[in-house]
């Protein structure tokens, strides 16, 4: 399982996921390939039933293909235990989902150190301070005993990424991470998963915005469990960039506003 | 997962919902406390019974007459009296396990003198009666082997019959008449309170038997014979030695039945404490079902819990959670509410217990097996009833349990 440059991060082959529905068969999954290399930042996208969200179980280790291949990270999914996979998800996975999923009247330190308490090999020695260091890291080291009730949409979704973050994983997938956030939050987050991924860190997000793709380097589209496109994000928006245009329009109509409200 | 950290999460969760665990907890804890009133009831009736047959002597063995057939017709117990001074005085002489051996003759007299008369029990008796008996003088002193081989007319009053005929205390010294003889009065004995019979054993008055033999039973023939061994654990060996003795004083030979019977106190004790064991195991037994009832409410709650909390397994297994780490999760926590309810219902008990005792004045005693029992039991109670929920916890599907609402 040694990690080279070169191994891609996700490499699956002829992944097909059929449901049987009575007599007729559906395929959630149909012929997927797909590789995925180190330092890409990729969005899934396809409206509902197109297959994406199957993609991303089987990708997240969280449900196995009817048939095909998954090699995650140099190590092989296919036709591994349920032990095996929950082991594989705390070691190379960061989670980061729509309704956020942190673990309800829990400090975010302690949602955010939870996985480290997960892992079997017994890697981690100060997990209290990598807790902390990965939500300094997002912005809340302010808020390190805050519960989720207490955080807004946004700083929840921060603690997410903190807590998918802090294991060290090869690959951060998150689907639809910004479903539940407003447009201003959901460009903040954008620009968050920016910043990580100019650090090396290989993301992988489910979305059906396209204003979210946008941010992505490259973009794959599903349809009925195929995949119909997929291609390199040609004018690729920068989200700092964005959020500084977003403050300045704020401000000029603020400043119009104060105008109006003087003439008047 | 350390077991420290798995702990921590249990203390967590629990701390979450405290109102919701107290009243988990409270099924536990009144289990537990009924458990150990009861107990405690019964080991305390027990423990009194044992304290009263104790006080019928310490190692004390009691041979009496035994049955004689007539034509292959049991007759009955003590029949045919055969029991002798002699059989007593060889027992003294030859045995080498006996400690004290006393012959008893029995009889009820008047006893005048003092302020008035009263009647009661005359035994006859030697001077290691009181030892046998672990019996002690409250004033005076028992006659000696020389009162009792000089057929002394001395006697020893029982605490009942001394206030009865001297209220003023002064028994010592003076002169009584039982039946037609003058005695002298040498000693009163302390008072010993009730038999588990009910019996007073302090309404009594106590004369060498030699003396009771030739004044007062005319009869050579004893009532019994009482023996104390030197230690509880020489009791067999003395049985079968007494055995051996009275056989060979009644000279009979081969299989020819015994014609006297030996009983020891474990026999006596045997019978009174199983009465009352039986009781405490079935109060025990009721306030068991309360426990199960509580084990029963732990269950229900940790089933709602893991409905409730479907999300957090899923989150917790996305993110690597075995489903053994999510089964040991919920069983601790079933475990430590009910161990936790188990400790309180302790408290609770031994309060109750001391309460009851107080306002009833019933004994009340609660042996250290009763408490490890009732605590390792709600700890069992916690794992039997919580493997269930942990197990439908941990056999849940990530994906679905992340989807639920």
């Amino acid at each position: 399982m040694s990690m080279t440059n070169s191994e891609a991060v996700i490499r699956v082959s002829n992944l097909k996921k059929v449901y049987s529905m009575g007599d007729n068969q559906v395929f959630a999954l149909n012929d997927v390939s797909l590789t995925v290399e180190p330092g890409e930042m990729i969005a899934v996208m396809g409206t509902s039933g197109s297959g994406k969200s199957t993609l991303m179980n089987v990708l997240g280790c969280l449900d196995m293909p009817t048939s095909g291949s998954y090699v995650l990270d140099g190590v092989r999914v296919d036709g591994m235990s349920r032990n095996q996979l929950a082991d594989l998800r705390n070691e190379k996975l960061g989670f980061i989902f729509q309704s956020f999923n942190l673990i309800s009247r829990t400090s975010a330190i302690d949602n955010v150190e939870l996985p480290l308490l997960y892992d079997r090999k017994n890697r981690w020695t100060d997990t209290r301070t990598m807790a902390r260091k990965s939500l300094e890291h997002v912005g809340l080291g302010e808020r390190l005993d805050h519960q989720p009730s207490e955080l807004s949409g946004g700083q929840q979704q921060r603690v997410a990424i903190a807590r998918a973050l802090v294991t060290q994983p090869a690959l951060l997938l998150a689907d639809e991470p910004t479903g539940n956030l407003d447009s201003r939050t959901t460009i903040e987050v954008m620009a968050l998963f920016q910043e990580l991924n100019d650090r090396g860190i290989t993301i992988l997000l489910v979305t059906h915005e396209s204003e979210v793709a946008q941010y992505a380097k490259r973009v794959v589209v599903m349809k009925d469990g195929r995949i119909v496109r997929d291609e390199q994000v040609t004018d690729r928006h920068n989200a700092a960039e964005d959020l500084r245009q977003l403050d300045r329009e704020i401000e000029e109509e603020n400043a119009l506003h104060a105008a109006e409200k003087e003439a008047a | 997962m350390k077991s420290s950290t798995l702990f921590r999460v249990a203390a967590q969760s629990i701390l979450k919902n405290r109102m919701r665990t107290l009243l988990t907890m409270l099924g536990i804890v009144i289990g537990v406390g009924a458990v150990i009133v009861m107990v405690a009831i019964g080991q305390g009736a027990q423990s009194q019974i044992e304290d009263q047959i104790k006080g019928l002597g310490t190692n004390m063995i009691v041979i009496t007459p035994g049955t004689t057939t007539q034509g292959g017709a049991s007759q009955g117990a003590g029949t045919f009296n055969r029991l002798t001074v002699e059989d007593a005085e060889k027992l003294a002489r030859e045995s080498t396990t006996l400690a004290a051996v006393s012959p008893v003759i029995m009889t009820r007299t008047q006893v005048i003198g003092g302020s008035g008369n009263w009647r009661t029990q005359v035994n006859g008796v030697s001077p290691d009666y009181l030892i046998i008996r672990d019996w002690g003088v409250a004033d005076g002193a028992l006659f000696g082997e020389e009162e009792l081989q000089s057929k002394r007319r001395v006697v020893v009053l029982g605490s009942t019959v001394a206030e009865n005929l001297f209220p003023d205390g002064a028994a010592v010294g003076a002169q009584v008449q039982l039946g037609r003889s003058p005695f002298t009065v040498v000693g009163v004995l302390q008072p010993k309170g009730q038999t588990a019979t009910g019996a007073n054993q302090d309404d009594v008055v106590l004369v060498p038997y030699t003396t009771a033999q030739d004044r007062l039973s005319g009869f050579s023939f004893i009532g019994q014979i009482l023996v104390s061994t030197t230690s509880p654990e020489r009791i067999p060996a003395s049985i079968a030695e007494i055995g051996v003795l009275m056989r060979e004083s009644h000279g009979l030979q081969g299989a020819m039945p015994d014609d006297f019977t030996v009983q020891d106190q474990t026999a006596i004790a045997a019978t009174a404490t199983s009465t009352t064991s039986v009781m405490t195991a079935l109060l025990a037994a009721i306030a068991s079902i309360s426990l199960i009832v509580g084990g029963i409410g732990i269950m229900n709650i940790m089933l709602v819990s893991v409905t409730e909390r479907t999300r957090e397994i899923g989150i917790r297994m996305a993110i690597g959670a075995r489903g053994s780490d999510v089964l040991t999760q919920f069983l601790i926590e079933s475990i430590v509410m009910s161990v936790l309810g188990g400790i309180i219902g302790l408290a609770v008990g031994f309060a109750g217990a001391a309460l009851l005792g107080h306002l009833t004045g019933w004994a009340t005693a609660t042996p250290i097996s009763a408490v490890v029992l009732a605590v390792g039991f709600s700890a069992a109670v916690g794992v039997f009833f919580g493997y269930y929920p942990a197990r439908k916890a941990a056999a849940l599907n990530p994906i679905d349990a992340l989807r639920f609402e």
